[in-house]
C-alpha cells in the first residue's frame, strides 16, 4: 500500500482542468483500479469507461502521461512510486465528460463499410477455407476496437481529416474485408477513393499503440496500398484495364 | 409537477434491451421481418460481456469427429444440467445451432480451420466430442463483432449509453414501452413500442468476486420482475472453477475452460493432480481414471476417455474449494492450473493468445513457464426471465427474453461453450416470436401507457441526485456485494441464506436514501445508485431460491442437503412478484417429459452411436 498522486482531467466540451487526487495503490493493482477507488472515495461522480477490466473490450482507452493506452492493462508498477500519473481522455475524439470521449464518428465510418458479400458454399452447405489463408484475417479481428489506433493518427489527431480518411481501424477492417477469402466485392476503388488510403504516410504510430499488437501499418495498410497502386498506377494494368475493362481477378490473389 | 409530455418519445415496433450476442441476434431477425427495432444498450455498442466469452461455441457440426449429432449434443446438455433443463430449449438449442453457427461464418466470422478447410472445434467440459467452433481463445469477440458488422446494415437503431429503467404496460398490461437515462447527458427517453425482448445478461455484479463487469446487474430479470414476469431456477448461479486469484485487483476475472480443453491440468500445492479424486458416479464410466489415460487423450481423443479436468464446472469448482479449504491451495488462495508442461509455448501462444497476454500483462506470470494461479469465481445465471421455449415470451404480453438473462436451457448447471449457442440460437427464436406476436395482434393497437407511472419512475431516479445527503452508492454496493459473496456463495446453508436475507433486507433503506453527488451528465455515482434497486431484486430472489431448494445439484451446493434428492429432482423454483408487491417464492412441479427426448437424455453412449435409442 502507498499514496499515489493522480492529475485527472475533469470537465465537459464546455472546458475543464487538471485535479490532483491522492489516493492508495496495493501490489498488482492497474491505473483504472486507482481511478476507480478514486471515484468511490473522493469524486463519485466521475465518468470513466470500462467494462471487461481484461483488455478485451477496449472500453478505458485514455491517455496516461501522454501516451495513449488502455487504463486496465496499464500497471502501476510502471511508474515510480514518486511519478505523478496524468490521465486525460483521448485528444482526437470530442470530449464528452471527464475521461469520456464522443467516439461514435468511428460507429459511422464502420456503417459506411460495404459487409462481407460471400460466394456460394460447397455442395454440402461448408465453406472451405485454409488456415493459412485466413491468418491474417484473424490478426486483423483481434481488434477490440479500442480507437487509440484512431487516436493517434496524426491525420485524424493533428489535421483533422476525418471528412476524408477512415484511419487505421477501418484500414485493416478493410483489408480484412479485401483478403477475405469468401468475400467476392472488388474494394479497391473505394479503399482510395472513400475511405482515403492515401492519406497515411506509414508513420507506424497506430501499430506502435496497438494493445492487440496487430501489425496495422505493414499487414493492411501498406497491401492495401499497393493494390491500389497495382490497380491505377501499373502501366501494363493500366493499358489492359484500357482493352479489357476493369476487374478483379487480379487484385485478389494474394 | 413533472411533465411527461416534455420527455422526448420515439417509436419502434421492438425494443431489444442489451447488445451482447443474445440482443443483436434477436435484433437482426426481428429487423429481417420488417419490424422497426432498436436497441438500447448501456455501453457502447460492441462491448457486452460476450466479448469475455473465449473457448467457443457449441455446435454438433460434426466436423471433428462425424460421431457428433444433436441427439449426443443433447444428452450432454440434459445431463450437464442434472436433468434440469427444459427439455424442449435443449432440443431446440441442439437442433439448431449447426445452422447459427454456418450463418455467422457467411456473416464473416472467421473459424479455426480443420485440414480440410471446415470449420474446426474443441474439447470442452462435458462435451462428448470436439464441438466447440472457436477463434483460439477470443471466440466471443468474434461472435460480438460479427454480429455487429452484419447489423448495422440491417437498418436496426442502435442507442448506446443508455440506460432502461423500467418497462411500461398498457391497461391490459402487455408491453407499450421503456422508460431509459441517455447516460451521457442524463436526460430520460421514453420508447412507445409493441414488444420487447430482454437480452441483458446476468448479475454477477451482485458477488464480490466475478468475472462479470460493472453492467450485469440483473436488470433484465429486475425490470421484468416489477411488470409481472416470472423469475426461474435463480438458486442456480454458476461459479466458473478458473478464475484468476492473484493480483487482488483482478481477482475474479475469467481464465477460460479451453486451458483445459487444450490439455492444461490442475495441480494442488503438493503437487498432486486432484481431479482425479472428485470424479462423481455418474460421469464415472466416462471419465479417465488413471493420469496415463488422462494423458494419453491428449493425442489420442477417441480411444481414451476424457481428463477429469473436464468434468462440469459445478465439480471442478468445487473440487477447488475442497483442495483449499484442506489446506492444499496455492499460495493466494487457489489452484494451479498448469498449461506450460504439458504443450510447448509456441502451441500455448497459438491456442491460448489472450490467456498469454492476460498473464502476462495483469499478473507478470508467462503462461508458457509457469503455472496460473486460478479459484472460482461468479460467472453465469443458469436462471433468469421464465419464457416459452418456441417463442420465448414470458408472462407479460409482449414481454420476451434471451440469453442469459432467460431461464430454461441451462437447467442446474451450463456446459462451457452452450452459451454462445445459446444466444443465437434464442436471440434468433426470440426475433421471430415477437415478430409473431406483433403481426398477430388484433388491429393496430397503439401503445399507451399512464403518465403518471412515468413520472414516478423518474422521480424515484432524480430523487438519488437531488436529496440532500444519503448513503454513499459505492459503499451500499460493497455491503451488498459481501452479503452476497459470504451467505449466497459456491456452498450454502439455510443459515448463510437466511444471514444473506436479513443482510440485505436491512440494508433496503440505504438503497432507498442512497445519494449521487453533482449534475445529471455521465455521473458514475448516479448509474452506480440506480443499478441497486436491480441487484438488489436480483440477490434477495437468489438468496431466496437457494434456501427454498433443501438439496445439492449442479451450481447449488447446500452444506446441510447434501447430494440430489429425489423430491427435488423434477421441480423448479418460481418467483414472482404478488399484488401487493412482496416476492412470492414457490415450488412448481415439471411436466412430464416426451418420452422420445427422455429416451435419448438416459441412453447409454452406446445405444445413442449404434441407433439402438434415438
Amino acid at each position: 500500500m502507498s499514496k499515489r498522486t493522480f492529475r485527472i482531467w475533469r470537465g465537459n466540451a464546455e472546458g475543464g482542468d487538471f485535479q490532483t487526487y491522492e489516493q492508495e495503490s496495493s501490489e498488482g493493482m492497474v491505473v483504472l483500479d486507482v481511478i476507480h477507488g478514486i471515484q468511490a472515495e473522493q469524486a463519485n461522480d466521475m465518468a470513466v469507461r470500462w467494462n471487461c477490466k481484461a483488455g478485451k473490450c477496449g472500453s478505458c482507452s485514455v491517455e496516461i502521461n501522454g501516451k495513449p493506452k488502455l487504463a486496465c492493462m496499464t500497471r502501476m508498477n510502471m511508474y515510480a512510486e514518486d511519478e505523478v500519473i496524468t490521465v486525460q481522455p483521448m485528444k482526437a475524439f470530442p470530449v464528452i465528460k471527464d475521461l469520456v470521449t464522443d467516439v461514435s464518428w468511428n460507429y459511422e465510418q464502420n456503417k459506411r463499410i460495404k459487409p462481407l458479400q460471400p460466394g456460394k458454399p460447397e455442395a454440402d452447405g461448408d465453406y472451405r477455407m485454409a488456415q493459412e489463408d485466413i491468418d491474417r484475417n484473424q490478426e486483423f479481428r483481434k481488434c477490440i476496437e479500442c480507437y487509440l489506433c484512431q487516436d493517434v493518427c496524426h491525420i485524424l489527431r493533428d489535421h483533422g481529416k476525418t471528412d476524408v480518411f477512415v484511419g487505421p481501424r477501418f484500414m485493416h477492417r478493410l483489408a480484412d474485408l479485401a483478403m477475405h477469402p469468401l468475400d467476392t466485392r472488388d474494394r479497391v476503388p473505394e479503399i482510395v477513393e472513400e475511405f482515403g488510403s492515401g492519406y497515411c504516410n506509414i508513420t507506424r504510430c497506430c501499430t506502435d499503440v496497438c494493445p492487440e499488437h496487430i501489425n496495422i501499418t505493414d499487414n493492411a495498410i501498406i497491401p492495401l496500398k499497393e493494390r491500389v497502386v497495382d490497380r491505377y498506377y501499373d502501366p501494363i494494368a493500366m493499358l489492359g484495364r484500357k482493352l479489357f475493362g476493369g476487374g478483379k481477378s487480379s487484385e485478389n490473389t494474394d | 409537477m413533472l411533465d411527461v409530455s416534455e420527455i422526448k418519445t420515439i417509436e419502434h415496433d421492438v425494443v431489444v434491451i442489451g447488445a451482447g450476442g443474445a440482443g443483436l441476434r434477436a435484433a437482426i431477425e426481428a429487423s429481417s421481418r420488417g419490424l422497426n427495432t432498436g436497441i438500447v444498450c448501456k455501453s457502447l455498442l460492441g462491448k457486452a460481456h460476450t466479448v469475455m466469452a473465449e473457448g467457443g461455441m457449441a455446435a454438433a457440426l460434426g466436423n471433428v469427429d462425424s460421431r457428433d449429432n444433436w441427439k449426443v449434443h443433447f444428452r450432454d446438455t440434459i445431463r450437464g444440467s442434472k436433468f434440469l433443463a427444459s427439455w424442449r430449449m435443449a432440443e431446440l438449442h441442439a437442433k439448431n445451432a449447426p445452422a447459427r453457427v454456418r450463418e455467422l461464418e457467411a456473416w464473416g466470422a472467421v473459424f479455426d480451420r480443420t485440414k480440410d478447410g471446415r470449420i474446426n472445434q474443441r474439447n470442452f467440459g462435458g462435451h462428448r466430442y470436439p464441438r466447440l467452433a472457436h477463434v483460439g481463445d477470443r471466440t466471443g469477440l468474434e461472435l460480438i463483432r460479427t454480429l455487429q458488422d452484419h447489423g448495422i446494415h440491417q437498418g436496426i437503431q442502435v442507442h448506446m449509453e443508455c440506460k432502461v429503467l423500467n418497462l411500461l404496460t398498457d391497461a391490459d398490461g402487455a408491453i407499450s414501452g421503456v422508460l431509459c437515462l441517455w447516460r451521457e447527458t442524463g436526460r430520460f427517453m421514453l420508447i412507445r413500442c409493441k414488444a420487447v425482448i430482454m437480452a441483458t445478461g446476468g448479475g454477477g455484479k451482485c458477488w464480490k468476486i466475478t468475472s462479470n463487469s460493472w453492467e450485469y446487474t440483473g436488470d433484465g430479470a429486475a425490470i421484468a420482475y416489477d411488470v409481472g414476469a416470472e423469475l426461474m431456477d435463480l438458486e442456480f448461479t454458476q461459479f466458473h472453477p478458473t478464475g484468476m486469484v492473484w493480483p487482488p485487483s483482478v481477482r475474479g476475472t475469467l481464465v477460460t475452460e479451453g486451458v483445459r480443453g487444450e490439455g492444461g491440468i490442475l495441480l494442488n500445492s503438493e503437487g498432486e493432480r486432484f481431479m482425479f479424486r472428485y470424479i462423481p458416479e455418474r460421469f464415472a464410466s466416462e471419465t479417465a481414471d488413471t493420469i496415463e489415460e488422462a494423458d494419453a487423450w491428449l493425442t489420442d481423443d477417441k480411444n481414451n476417455r476424457r481428463p477429469p479436468e473436464l468434468l462440469t464446472r459445478d465439480v471442478v469448482a468445487r473440487a477447488i474449494l475442497a483442495e483449499v479449504k484442506a489446506g492444499r491451495g496455492s499460495p493466494h488462495g487457489g489452484a494451479f492450473l498448469d498449461i506450460a508442461n504439458r504443450r510447448d509455448p509456441a502451441f500455448i501462444k497459438k491456442k491460448l493468445p489472450s490467456m498469454y497476454h492476460q498473464f502476462k500483462e495483469l499478473a507478470e506470470v508467462d503462461i508458457t513457464k509457469q503455472a496460473m494461479e486460478v479459484g472460482p469465481t461468479l460467472h453465469y445465471f443458469m436462471g433468469g426471465i421464465r419464457v416459452d421455449a418456441d417463442t420465448q415470451e414470458t408472462a407479460v404480453p409482449g414481454l420476451f427474453a434471451c440469453g442469459e438473462c432467460a431461464a430454461g436451457l441451462h437447467g442446474a448447471n451450463r456446459l462451457g461453450g452452450n452459451s454462445l449457442s445459446d444466444l443465437l440460437v434464442f436471440g434468433h427464436l426470440a426475433g421471430s416470436g415477437a415478430a409473431d406476436y406483433i403481426e398477430g395482434r388484433r388491429g393496430d393497437k397503439a401503445a399507451e401507457f399512464n403518465p403518471e407511472v412515468v413520472a414516478k419512475h423518474v422521480r424515484a431516479a432524480t430523487s438519488i441526485l437531488n436529496r440532500e445527503s444519503g448513503p454513499n452508492p459505492y459503499l451500499v454496493h460493497d455491503k451488498l456485494q459481501l452479503a452476497m459473496q459470504e451467505n449466497a456463495g459456491i456452498v450454502r446453508t439455510g443459515e448463510q441464506l437466511k444471514e444473506a436475507i436479513a443482510q440485505l433486507t436491512a440494508l433496503q433503506p440505504e438503497v432507498d436514501q442512497v445519494k449521487a453527488d453533482g449534475a445529471s451528465q455521465y455521473n458514475a455515482g448516479w448509474h452506480e445508485a440506480l443499478d441497486l434497486s436491480s441487484m438488489m431484486i436480483t440477490s434477495l430472489a437468489v438468496a431466496k431460491a437457494a434456501l427454498m431448494r433443501e438439496e445439492s445439484r449442479g451450481a447449488h451446493t447446500r452444506l446441510d442437503f447434501e447430494g440430489e434428492r429425489a423430491e427435488w429432482g423434477n421441480a423448479n423454483v418460481v418467483t414472482k412478484k404478488g399484488s401487493d408487491g412482496e416476492m412470492i417464492v414457490q415450488r412448481e412441479e415439471r411436466p412430464a417429459p416426451p418420452p422420445e427426448l427422455e429416451a435419448i437424455a438416459r441412453a447409454t453412449i452406446e445405444e445413442l452411436e449404434s441407433g439402438t435409442v434415438g
